[in-house]
């Protein structure tokens, strides 16, 4: 166990690197950030006077020592327009992120689950067909337009809900279900599979011939072990929906981490996107890492797997 | 040699259109490509000019207000919404197609030389593919077309670039059974070397799985390029692209003005759809071990 934990953190530490020199040499390939940020007609001598600020004017491997010291000890640069770390305003719109992809979350399991396990039990049946449908729209309905449609029906023609914001339940509903649709589509199919896999097993054909009622079988000795793979995916989307939902949050006004990046685009905030990005790749890796560790934790099996 | 390696030309051969094909896919797909093809011959309007004597926001013409000389109503610009649709189709067509063959040729070139040679340069490529992994597409997608500045071709790269990781790993596994097969053994007996093994021996072996990412791998790029448009970062105006579409609709949808939501919106969806289901038929097609999936 203590080999499989050290192996990886290598890897994710590994990934790290990785990621941040790509973050970095993006950056330095594409121009000089300074340039790209300042207004037209600014005056060179400034503009010198801020790379120096900055670092910029030290050799590459200085600056990339530099950045990787700064990830680690959580300084991840100064947004420009917001004059704070990036660090802080990432964390100060992570519970507005979370928020809406909890909501997300609920509703992917209130159309996912319940779907895919109908499609499961009632293979090519009326059910399944409906089921194969949502998880075909799922992929090819894009999120961001279901958003526009949702606010041209229920906020300009129905007059239900409100379009943007953020406070009670009605603001939530609309961006959670376009954010939550494509995963919703995702824990379907996987419900669906995890499901066929366990109805086929040895252990659910004995509990039929026990002569235990269908759904006894299907509620509680199957669905409880399709479970485990449909939450881990559950949890992992959620990690993605925190840090991707950007055209959802932009499209509702949602004030999280999405949106952070759209202004840090539009602002010309080069700390403030690079260190949004940085700061969603740690996140990322670090659950990744410790749903592997957990996993190792609870089925030995995996430990010895690579 | 007594091994048979399954050729996708081969498996595609004889097809009887309207039995063997699936029509749903093809009847999206065969009109869009036509559409995107055509388009300066099929659109009534340059789709950069405003219309000479329109009015701005004018409904399509089967609303009141609407005329049939811009069938599906004007833009903000008084541009005529269909002509607009009909380009935008060309640059989802280009980038969809053109992104997926950079994504594959990235990803499926690395999964090869990963599986195949292995060792350090199978760990280094493989670390790369997870430090890719770790962000999500889409904002990477963002990111690097914030930095690069847009153009269509550069996003053409960008999704390339941020989208092989899948056949990367989808090939490096494939090749890692392949490489302990007999007719690979003997090609090394022989005396081939690395390049003529992978180019000869691996490629022909994985190209069914390539194909069947790459039917899989269109939609996503049509959707990211829609979301960059969207977001100002993609194909810069006045070029038409459905999502800068979609974003130019977004302020006059408070008012109603639907149709400058909806066309768009419905164009990607039709064409992702059939591309879905296109590649659905072809993995079955290809590969008949996943046909239970």
């Amino acid at each position: 166990m203590g080999q499989f934990i050290f192996r990886r953190t290598f890897y994710a530490i590994a990934t790290l690197l990785i990621l941040s020199l790509t973050i970095f040499t993006v950056v330095r390939l594409t121009g000089d950030p300074v340039t790209l940020m300042a207004e037209p007609g600014a005056q060179e001598a400034d503009l010198d006077l801020v790379r120096a600020e900055w670092g910029l004017d030290r050799p590459l491997p200085v600056q990339y020592a530099a950045f990787v010291k700064n990830i680690i000890t959580g300084e991840l640069g100064q947004s420009f327009n917001y004059q704070m770390p990036v660090r802080a305003l990432y964390f100060q719109r992570l519970p507005n992120s979370l928020e809406l992809a909890l909501a997300a979350t609920l509703i992917s399991f209130f159309i996912g689950i319940p779907a895919g396990i109908l499609s499961a039990v009632r293979v090519n049946s009326v059910w399944d067909h409906v089921g194969k449908t949502i998880a075909l729209l799922g992929l090819s309905v894009p999120g961001f337009w279901l958003g526009l449609v949702l606010i041209l029906v229920f906020s300009v023609w129905l007059e239900w809900l409100p379009t943007s914001g953020q406070g009670s339940w009605r603001n939530l509903v609309m961006p959670a279900v376009a954010l939550g649709w494509y995963f919703a589509a995702s824990l379907l199919r996987l419900t669906r599979s995890s499901m066929l896999e366990v109805l086929r097993s040895e252990y659910i054909k004995l509990a039929r011939l026990k002569g235990l009622p269908a759904f006894v079988v299907i509620a509680l000795h199957a669905f409880k072990n399709a479970l485990i793979p449909v939450l881990t995916l559950a949890g992992i989307n959620l990690v993605v929906m925190l840090n991707a939902a950007v055209i959802i949050e932009v499209i509702f006004a949602w004030p999280g981490i999405g949106r952070l990046l759209y202004e840090g685009i539009f602002q010309r905030d080069f700390p403030l996107v690079q260190g949004v990005v940085m700061e969603a790749g740690i996140m990322i890796v670090v659950i990744n890492l410790l749903v592997d560790v957990l996993y190792a934790y609870i089925d030995p099996r995996i430990r010895l797997t690579r | 040699m007594s091994v048979t390696t399954l050729q996708p030309i081969r498996l595609l051969k004889g097809l009887r259109i309207g039995r063997d094909l699936p029509l749903l896919p093809l009847a999206i797909l065969v009109p869009f490509v036509f559409i995107a093809v055509f388009a300066n011959l099929i659109a009534p309007y340059d789709p950069t000019e405003p219309i000479r004597g329109a009015k701005i926001f004018e409904p399509p013409f089967w609303s009141a207000g609407g005329s049939t000389r811009t069938l599906l109503g004007t833009d903000f610009q008084a541009r005529d919404v269909l002509s607009r649709l009909i380009f935008g189709a060309r640059v989802s067509l280009i980038v969809g197609v053109m992104g997926t063959v950079v994504a594959g040729s990235i990803g499926t070139t690395l999964g090869m030389v990963a599986g195949y040679v292995g060792g350090w340069v199978d760990q280094v490529i493989m670390r790369v593919t997870d430090a890719w992994l770790a962000l999500p597409a889409i904002v990477f997608a963002i990111f690097l077309a914030t930095m690069v500045g847009p153009s269509m071709w550069n996003i053409v790269i960008i999704l390339g670039g941020v989208y092989w990781t899948r056949y990367a790993r989808v090939i490096r596994a494939e090749v890692l059974s392949l490489r302990e097969r007999e007719f690979v053994k003997l090609a090394e007996i022989a005396g081939a070397s690395r390049r003529r093994v992978i180019l000869r021996h691996i490629l022909p072996n994985v190209m069914n799985s390539t194909m069947v990412l790459a039917s899989l791998t269109i939609g996503v790029v049509i959707i990211a390029e829609a979301s960059l448009s969207f977001l100002g970062v993609g194909v810069p105006p006045p070029q038409p692209a459905w999502g800068s579409m979609l974003a130019d609709g977004r302020s006059m949808l408070m008012v109603g003005d639907w149709w400058l939501t909806i066309f768009p919106g419905l164009g990607i969806l039709l064409v992702v759809l059939a591309t879905q289901l296109f590649g659905d038929w072809l993995r079955i097609r290809l590969d008949p071990q996943q046909r239970n999936l």
